[in-house]
This record gives C-alpha cells, sequence and structure tokens, in this order.
C-alpha cells in the first residue's frame, strides 16, 4: 500500500506546467485533488514516472461569473464549488449535485478539473458536464482549444485530450429560464459509489409544455450516458404522469447500459434508474413550473 | 529524488528531506513521531488518518508529504493543552462513551473540529451525514453521535 518512487514537479504557473507537459508527454500525470490517482497509486494499479503537480498553479483556481457564462478553474475545489453563490444561482443542478460528491473530507481536496479528466462513469462530475451544455478548454505550448462536454469524454476513464494537453477551464452556460432541475442518486451509504443515478433538467414553453429536457445517467455505461430518445419523447409535450412513465421505461430500458457490480445487478440498476428518473422529471417539472 | 520541505504542524515549524513518494499519513508518523494519526485503509475510505491541512479536513492518506511543503497542518495532537485539559470534543467523546477501541477516533475528531465550527448546533441526521466518511468498526455509531451532540452543546 505505498505509491511506487516517481520524479515529481511542482511548478506555479501554466507555463511552466505546459513546458513540462510538453517535455514529458504521456510518462507524466498530472496531480490535481488526488482523491482518485493517489488510491490507485497506493494500490500501484497506476505508476506513473513522473507527477506534475498543479496544486501550486494559483492562477488554475478560479469561480466567475462572466457575461452569461460562469468559469471555473480546473483546480477550482469541489468545496468551493459546493458554497459558491453564483454557481447557486445560474446552475442550481451543480449546487444540488456536489454533495453527492464522497465527503467533506474528499471535497477539500477533490478538484472539477481532477474528475472531469478522470472520466470516471460513476462519478458526478461528468455527468454534470453533459447535462449542463460545458464546453471545456485545454491548452497545450502552441494554443488553446475548446470542446464540447460530449466531444470531451471518450470512454471509460478516457477523454480526447492529446497527451500534450492540460485541462484549464470549464464554461458553463447559465441556466435557461423556466429551467427546473434535479439531481438523485442511490448509493449503499451516504457518500459510497452510487448504483446509480441521473441529473435532469426541463426547460418549459410559454404554454407549459417541455420544450426541452435532460436526462443524463452515472455508473450506467462506458462514460456519461444521455437518453436522448427519451428526451425527444419529453420534448414538445405536456408533462403528464403517463408520459413520464414512458419516458423513464425507455431510458432505463433501451438507453443505459448498466455493468452490474457487487452491491447491484444490471436488472436493479435499471430499476433504480426508472424510479429516478421518474423522480427527477416530476421535481424538475415543479421546479420549472415555480420558476415561471 | 528527494526534496526538503518546511511545513508547520500543531503549530512548530518542521524541516525534513523526503522521498516525493512518501504520503504525508506516513509522514506525520514515522518521520515526526506523532502516532495520534491513524492509518487504516490507506486508500481514502475509512478516514482514520484524517488530519486537517490548512484547517479544512483531508485524508492524509491521499497527500503527499511533499505537497505539504509550506501549509500547516493540525493532528489529533493538536487539539489538547495536556492530557489533563482535553478539548471538549475529546472530554464529551470521554463522557459520552464515544469510543471502543479508539482506532478510529482521531479521524473523527479532526473531522467533527470543522462539522462543528460550521454547524455549531446541527441535528442528529446531520451529524450522522457529517460522520458517514469516518468507519468505526466496533460499530459504536450510537455513542459518537451522542458524544458529537454533547460537544456541539459544550462548545457552542
Amino acid at each position: 500500500m505505498k505509491p511506487a518512487s516517481f520524479d515529481y514537479h511542482a511548478p506555479n504557473t501554466i507555463e511552466e506546467v505546459l513546458d513540462l507537459k510538453h517535455q514529458y508527454g504521456d510518462d507524466a500525470k498530472f496531480l490535481a485533488g488526488g482523491q482518485s490517482l493517489v488510491p490507485a497509486m497506493n494500490f500501484r494499479i497506476v505508476q506513473p514516472s513522473i507527477l506534475i503537480d498543479l496544486n501550486r498553479v494559483n492562477e488554475l483556481s478560479y469561480i466567475r461569473e462572466d457575461k452569461n457564462v460562469i468559469r471555473i478553474g480546473a483546480m477550482a475545489r469541489e468545496r468551493h464549488l459546493e458554497f459558491d453563490s453564483s454557481i447557486k444561482k445560474h446552475t442550481p443542478l451543480l449546487h444540488e449535485a456536489v454533495p453527492f460528491i464522497a465527503h467533506p473530507q474528499i471535497r477539500n481536496r477533490g478538484t472539477i478539473g481532477g474528475s472531469v479528466v478522470n472520466a470516471d462513469p460513476a462519478a458526478e462530475l461528468p455527468v454534470l458536464m453533459l447535462a449542463l451544455n460545458a464546453r471545456l478548454k485545454a491548452k497545450n505550448k502552441s494554443g488553446e482549444r475548446w470542446m464540447d462536454a460530449k466531444d470531451f469524454f471518450a470512454g471509460m476513464f478516457t477523454t480526447s485530450l492529446t497527451p500534450d494537453e492540460v485541462l484549464v477551464e470549464v464554461e458553463l452556460p447559465f441556466s435557461e429560464k423556466n429551467t427546473g432541475w434535479s439531481f438523485m442518486e442511490v448509493a449503499p451509504r451516504s457518500g459510497d459509489y452510487a448504483m446509480m443515478g441521473v441529473a435532469t433538467l426541463v426547460t418549459l414553453d410559454k404554454n407549459k409544455k417541455c420544450k426541452s429536457a435532460k436526462l443524463v445517467y452515472l455508473n450506467a455505461g462506458d462514460g456519461p450516458v444521455e437518453a436522448f430518445e427519451a428526451e425527444k419523447l419529453l420534448e414538445g409535450a405536456v408533462l403528464d404522469d403517463k408520459l413520464i412513465e414512458s419516458a423513464a421505461s425507455h431510458a432505463s430500458e433501451k438507453e443505459i447500459n448498466p455493468f452490474g457490480n457487487i452491491h447491484a445487478s444490471i436488472d436493479f440498476q435499471r430499476h433504480l434508474a426508472n424510479l429516478l428518473t421518474k423522480k427527477t422529471l416530476k421535481q424538475a417539472l415543479q421546479r420549472a413550473v415555480k420558476e415561471n | 529524488m528527494t526534496h526538503t520541505i518546511t511545513l508547520t504542524v500543531n503549530g512548530q515549524k518542521y524541516t525534513r528531506t523526503v522521498e516525493a513518494r512518501m504520503l504525508l499519513s506516513d509522514f506525520i508518523r514515522h518521520e515526526l513521531g506523532l502516532t495520534g494519526t491513524h492509518v487504516g485503509c490507506e486508500h481514502g475510505v475509512c478516514g482514520a488518518c484524517t488530519i486537517l491541512f490548512d484547517g479544512e479536513s483531508a485524508r492524509s492518506c491521499l497527500t503527499f508529504a511533499v505537497q505539504a511543503d509550506g501549509h500547516e497542518i493540525t493532528t489529533v495532537e493538536g487539539l489538547a493543552k495536556d492530557k489533563d485539559n482535553l478539548h471538549p470534543l475529546q472530554q464529551s467523546f470521554w463522557e459520552a462513551h464515544g469510543l471502543q477501541c479508539g482506532y478510529c477516533t482521531p479521524g473523527i475528531l479532526m473531522s467533527m473540529i470543522p462539522f462543528l465550527k460550521q454547524n455549531p448546533n446541527p441535528t442528529e441526521d446531520e451529524i450522522r451525514h457529517a460522520l458517514s466518511g469516518n468507519l468505526c468498526r466496533c460499530t459504536g455509531y450510537q455513542h459518537i453521535v451522542d458524544a458529537v451532540k454533547l460537544a456541539s452543546e459544550k462548545m457552542r
């Protein structure tokens, strides 16, 4: 239970980070909050030869409003997201979901960038990035590029970052008018990995019909899983119990692809997805009506 | 490759030379001899190694000692002035029988310090939720909950 040895670098600026990553490429791993990486290193599942610690790069740690988006530096701690007033006001879904991430002791260290780049299908933040239409900014020595969340996640623990890139910023659009939100998950104990979870958004039009909907699931496939067909069922319609029921059935039976684990069989995960879809849709709808 | 680090632990400055891979939990125990910080699972699940990192609770087994360079750490040894003057939180664990074997206790105390600061008048539900990141394998949770409740009254 001790990590293998490695060379350690603790740069202070993004420029130094990019130089190091350019030099070492895939041999170097970034150390952000370390709440997933260090356990894996303690088990020696991961044995990077070089660690680039991002914790001293102060310019990567911020949360700020900018016109109609929130900009979050990759090294902003999860605990800061939890108590940030801009996030609470403009992306209430994120505000509601962050306390589900592990425990305060973990959120004090864990970062948004670390969790997003780790791309664990059971994690909350990748699901939220997809649900909130986040854009992600990566840098390398020759420049920067933006990616939509849907193009960023590329499978189990995999993203579209290249070996010389570092994620520097997450951009979240403000929640649209008349939008209701809900995040729910079921875990064996509070703070454990959830057996199933869903982030749900419902936006209503003037006639109280569903203008758009988002349903994104965790632990339901090899990354965050969006139920596009169920969303389509809801769009343009009045959300009554019957329609919510059929969207939940469709998403949980046809669109998610859970693997099952020691705590939950595949059937049980689908059952939970069905229940959570209904519950979150009803809550999101209620909140959307209130916002109206 | 070794690194020379200087950090403050329980108000005292220490300078040591360490390998990058040395965990903060091992540093505290083996380099500084402060064995109150316990090591249970070494992968962030059990909470026995919880310390305060710049005042915020954190797993010392999920941080490298080299990362603590220039930072301020508080361990369970930093709570009481001496053995006759326990911190009110410790005193409450004593009075309410909030421990059996005691292995998980330092981690629980270091989780509850910031919790009670942030939430000085918690409900039982909130206490149980706040304790969920610390495992007690004696399973004596009821008395731990009682102890935290008592502490919240003493510290108010």
